[in-house]
């Protein structure tokens, strides 16, 4: 089969179909380095992670071992964790603060800005010998935006905002909710999935799966008692099934109203406990002045998926999740999630919202665990042989409800052209602006 | 290990006492019996799993992997007996070696201990070792012991490849 056939399209029947080869071939993960995973824009962290001058922390990108730090000039920099002499990891602890990174091996010894400023016996070497030229090396690209930083190791990628294009409006409706800036809470959840990346991706952006998979999820939420009823929504969101939405280069949205669900910013519901009612009510009436009302229920009474292509989900649901993948091999990934919050919430509702988070997500949610399940369940699925294809059809013949695909099929499209070796999808009608 | 020099009942008893709970509790998290499990708390108890890169960090400013009180636990319980809880249906073989049992100290009727744990969990052609320590706080209501808090503590740098906490660790 040729890559040209791994998706099946026919818009006039409304049938959309992906070649579970997709899922388990060694070659297409290959191809996915080489295209997507060295092409594409990836999440490194955010700003508040490195808030002062020698603040580093170490990550492995792509497979790649990295670190970032915020220099002593102030300015953040990533780097390939890599002597440039003998090559041993400069960077061997998760976190941390430091003015020089020292190799371990022969002293070699680099300031917080990447520069080699000692070498042991350096009278050893000719003159040709320049340690000018011998600093740490940067991946081509890094940029962020409102506080997220990216890097890219394709030197010639568009901008990071040109390349997040219609995704930047939902990213800015969830960094405009906190008033004085956000912060990544200490602990992460770091774990694995034995199955393919892009069921992630896909689980990610899905709602269709919510009734029919977490239904102890729910049933444990209904027997904390109701939450506050919901405002009534603008003239402008006429969509009580929400909305699936294709966002430009592959990245989605998928909206739907929290009706009584818990949100931290700000929906009350007894998961957040009796002591953060005033606090949230209060929180809504200041985001309503500053943005009005319309904008203030998209921000406190709808829920969001964002994907943003190939592999961050930011989910602004039970709390923010920033949930970052990638592929080891066809069949497994690996997973971190963190949790951004308002750097001036009070202790309460911080409290609140870390419980909040938990009853739904991360590896010991009462929701997430299924997810988890599912994924690995479809992995070991495609083993079984019979059908050839996975079916991503769902309202193709409609404008797309939260329950529909539309997202999913923009993040193939985008896949099937980055794996063809072209930067855009031939069909460019994907991009519909709006909410 | 602090002792309480004031402490003039019988350690050796108390420590047998504590293993003996402690094995007992791990008999009936193996045999799935989480209604007669979760009895064994006291009114106020919680239950913690720490992230695997801050095992000390505070839940309430750390994001952890659980972090249940009373009532969620018992939620937590509700969903690993019902046929939705699809992670753990069918459930899971788990088999767990509690060892190295200290008693750290005792104030008043508390009771600290620590223990390391191995949980295996076996599920879909996988073994998957879980590896830690607890840390408890014991309390004697009406002559017998229930737990105050249990705080399971992973040595795992992560979850690489188990995925979940979905069994009770």
């Amino acid at each position: 089969m040729g890559f040209k056939d791994l998706i099946f399209e026919d818009s006039a029947r409304g049938i959309f179909r992906v070649h579970r080869s997709t899922m388990t071939s060694p070659d297409i993960l290959d191809l996915e380095r080489k295209n997507i995973f060295d092409k594409c824009w990836l999440y490194l962290g955010h700003e508040s992670e490195v808030e002062n001058p020698g603040d580093f922390r170490r990550r492995t990108v792509a497979g790649r071992p990295l670190f970032w730090v915020r220099g002593a000039d102030g300015m953040v920099r990533a780097f390939h964790n890599t002597c440039t002499h003998w090559g041993a990891n400069v960077c061997r602890v998760d976190e941390g603060n430091a003015e020089v990174f020292q190799c371990f091996y022969h002293a070699w010894t680099f300031n917080n800005k990447g520069e080699l400023i000692s070498v042991p016996d350096e009278d050893g070497y000719a003159e040709g010998f320049n340690p000018a030229e011998l600093g740490l090396v940067s991946p081509p690209r890094l940029e962020s935006y409102r506080g997220l930083y990216f890097v890219s190791f394709n030197p010639d990628i568009e901008d990071l905002v040109t390349y997040l294009a219609g995704a930047k409006d939902y990213m800015d409706l969830i960094l405009d909710q906190a008033e004085d800036g956000w912060r990544v809470v200490p602990g992460a959840q770091k774990y694995a999935v034995r199955a393919n990346w892009k069921l992630f991706s896909k689980n990610s952006l899905d709602s269709y799966h919510v009734a029919p998979l977490h239904v102890t999820f729910f049933k444990y939420v209904q027997s904390l008692g109701p939450g506050d009823p919901p405002p009534p929504p603008p003239e402008s969101f006429r969509a009580p099934q929400g909305r699936s939405l294709a966002l430009g280069n592959g990245h989605g949205v998928d909206i739907f109203a929290a009706g009584t669900r818990a949100r931290p910013i700000a929906h009350w519901h007894p998961l957040l406990g009796e002591e953060t009612r005033e606090e949230i009510r209060e929180i809504r009436a200041r985001l309503v002045r500053r943005f009005g009302e319309e904008r203030a229920y998209f921000m406190c009474n709808t829920n969001r998926l964002l994907l943003i292509y190939p592999n961050l989900a930011l989910h602004d649901i039970a709390g923010i999740s920033l949930r970052y993948f990638e592929p080891v091999g066809p069949d497994y990934m690996e997973v971190i999630v963190q949790t951004l919050v308002p750097k001036g919430e009070s202790a309460e509702l911080l409290n609140r919202r870390l419980e909040n988070f938990l009853s739904f997500l991360g590896p010991g949610g009462f929701a997430h665990a299924d997810d988890i399940e599912a994924m690995e369940s479809a992995q070991q699925g495609y083993k079984a042989g019979g059908p050839e294809w996975i079916d991503v059809s769902r309202g193709m013949h409609r404008e797309a409800t939260s329950l529909d695909e539309r997202h999913i099929r923009s993040f193939w499209r985008q896949w099937h052209a980055n794996i063809r070796e072209a930067l855009k999808p031939e069909r460019f009608d994907d991009l519909v602006q709006g909410r | 290990m602090v002792s309480d020099p004031e402490d003039k009942r019988d350690t050796l008893a108390l420590a047998r006492e504590v293993e003996r709970f402690l094995y007992d509790e791990a008999a009936l998290l193996d045999e799935w019996r989480l209604d007669e499990w979760v009895a064994l708390f006291t009114a106020g108890g919680r239950y913690l799993v720490p992230a695997t890169d801050k095992p000390e960090g505070d839940p309430r400013k750390t994001l952890t992997i659980i972090n249940d009180d009373l009532a969620r636990l018992r939620g937590r319980v509700e969903r690993l007996k019902s046929r939705h809880a699809h992670r753990e249906f069918p459930w899971s073989r788990t088999r767990r070696l509690i060892t190295n049992v200290r008693i750290t100290h005792v104030v008043a009727e508390e009771i600290f201990v620590t223990a390391s744990f191995v949980v295996y969990r076996i599920r879909s052609g996988h073994v998957d070792p879980l590896i830690g320590h607890y840390e408890y706080t014991l309390k004697r209501v009406n002559g017998a012991l229930k737990i105050k808090s249990r705080k399971a503590v992973l040595d795992l740098e992560a979850l690489h490849p188990h995925g979940t906490v979905s069994i009770i660790l």
